[in-house]
């Protein structure tokens, strides 16, 4: 590997940590950032002379506040603070003297520093661009390169939502437990709006949007390091990792979408398969069930079966139904429907969601799942106004041709 | 003489190697890997998963905790490679270890690459 190239790395592992606590000291987002850049632009000139020190994010953090207060003390005509050629290689003592100050309040500074782009009043699409900027350290361009908007536009709409949360004041006292929880709730949702941005791009926004699952999953795997207890924070990883592991078989050559039922299986990453699986068989010992976990058994179930033919309906609809008790709402039945007509018939799920017509009347796939469900019945017509319907609902042109294969084949059957 | 080499490097940095950064890594063990199996003197090698996908069984009062060994008062003198069912059927091993030799823990890690290595010779 390069310098350069395993410096970055260096330097984004340890980045949610050195500017959560950079954070804490200067109690300004705007200050602990430049401390923190700052110290990135020093470790680019001294990393590769002195070699990578031991621990990097005590580098950082030292060098990035010794370059703040410095920049106080030069402006007030004090004396300078040494080099940090001289605390390049801090010594053991120094080290464990930089460790015993921030061990404590290490995983509150992450917490925090992930917190704080969770801020309520910012719009979904903010808090995942103020994260991805402040904890993730993407640059604009990279984020307004994966939401598709220009620079400047992303530029601006960062600087809103951070004046938004600056305004909102950030508790810097050491969390009750409650809080805590509540924090790591609300994190872990908004891992999860990282992720699907990513998960749910198109075939040509890929290349754009797929890192947003890599950088959801790394920080996922960062927050149950610092609170490995947390079934949902097991549940939320073993999710994204099950069906981030589908990523290389979901787009065909064309770029048309390829249904799960229909993936090329050897496809799927078994590296991420396997760590969602020991993930949610630690998870499923605290007894302590959530929706994470239950969308993350799904994906297992999935992800365990050999073909689609073999996979355990039965059991997916059971969590399905779950699901449902946990977090209703129409479209987990919806989704349940799909597993029950596999399990118990067509005719079940299509009771199933029966009650949901008005609620998603103008929902793309309450009518193309329908329609699947009135065709397997042989009610042609009835199917036929349901995919007609589906694809006036359409939002994208993938979307459409694929019920349009469907009115292909019920045209086909109409003239046998 | 057989040795074991454990593998110590910083965590968060490993794992934000982009994919092409982890492939060059990787490629360049391999052409090491090779010269030393060919030589017959490479056995199993492994890539260990996350630290987040760790569970530990403490053995005083056989409990399950969620992550890796933490404590630093015990070295580590030993190690077992398991191919399992899940994690319940692995502690169930573990547990019939802690049996027969009690104190101190096991830490259950996922292995995420194993190569077997050369064919296992007999202990000299």
């Amino acid at each position: 590997m390069t310098d350069l190239a395993w410096i970055e790395a260096a330097i984004a592992g340890a980045r949610p940590q050195a500017v959560g606590a950079l954070l804490r000291y200067f109690r300004d987002l705007d200050t602990a950032e430049e401390a923190f850049q700052d110290a990135c632009l020093r470790a680019l000139k001294n990393w590769p002379k002195n070699g990578p020190p031991r621990d990097p994010a005590a580098w950082l953090i030292m060098v990035g506040r010794n370059a703040a207060i410095d920049a106080v003390r030069k402006t007030k005509r004090e004396t300078v603070l040494p080099e940090e050629d001289q605390i390049s290689d801090l010594s053991d003592a120094e080290g464990a003297a930089v460790q015993a100050l921030d061990e404590g309040d290490y995983r509150d500074d992450v917490l925090r520093l992930l917190f704080i782009c969770c801020h309520p009043d910012l719009p979904a699409t903010q808090q995942i661009a103020l994260a991805l900027r402040i904890v993730s350290g993407l640059s604009v361009k990279q984020i307004a390169r994966a939401f598709l908007v220009g620079e400047s536009a992303m530029e601006q709409r960062i600087t809103r939502a951070k004046a938004k949360i600056a305004g909102a004041g950030v508790a810097f006292e050491t969390p009750s437990a409650a809080d805590r929880s509540e924090r790591v709730a609300a994190v872990a949702a908004m891992l999860y709006l990282v992720f699907n941005e990513g998960y749910s791009a198109g075939y040509e926004e890929q290349s754009a949007r797929a890192p947003l699952c890599d950088e959801a999953i790394r920080l996922g795997r960062l927050l149950l390091r610092l609170f490995p207890a947390e079934p949902e924070l097991m549940g939320l990883l073993a999710l994204m990792l099950l069906q981030h592991a589908r990523l290389p078989a979901r787009f065909d050559g064309e770029g048309a979408i390829v249904l799960l039922e229909d993936q090329d299986r050897s496809r799927w990453d078994r590296k991420a398969i396997q760590e969602g699986l020991a993930l949610i068989d630690k998870a499923i010992r605290h007894r302590a069930r959530g929706p994470y976990q239950v969308q993350a058994a799904i994906a297992a179930l999935h992800a365990r079966a050999k073909s689609a033919g073999e996979t355990d309906w039965a059991q997916i609809d059971l969590l399905y139904g779950a699901l449902e008790t946990l977090t209703p709402s129409p479209v987990v039945t919806l989704n349940r429907a799909v597993a029950a007509s596999k399990a118990h018939g067509a005719e079940a799920a299509l009771a199933m969601i029966a009650p949901l017509a008005q609620r998603l009347d103008s929902y793309f796939y309450f009518h193309g799942v329908r329609g699947n469900l009135l065709m397997q019945l042989q009610r042609n017509s009835e199917a036929r106004e349901a995919f007609d319907r589906a694809i006036a609902l359409a939002n994208t042109p993938a979307e459409a041709a694929h019920i349009r294969q469907h009115l292909d084949s019920l045209m086909a059957d109409a003239k046998k | 003489m057989m040795y074991a080499i454990l593998c110590y490097n910083n965590e968060a940095e490993v794992f934000s190697w982009s994919k092409e950064q982890d492939e060059a890594v990787m490629g360049r063990l391999a052409v090491v890997h090779e010269k030393w199996e060919k030589a017959g003197k490479l056995k199993p090698a492994l890539r260990l998963m996350p630290t987040s996908a760790a569970a530990t069984l403490r053995k005083s009062d056989d409990t399950v905790l969620d992550g890796p060994y933490a404590e630093t008062k015990e070295q580590l003198l030993g190690f077992y490679i398991i191919d399992v069912a899940d994690l319940e059927e692995g502690l169930s091993f573990a547990r019939e270890l802690a049996v027969a030799n009690p104190g101190g823990a096991y830490e259950l890690r996922p292995i995420m690459l194993y190569l077997p290595g050369a064919e296992a010779k007999a202990y000299p």
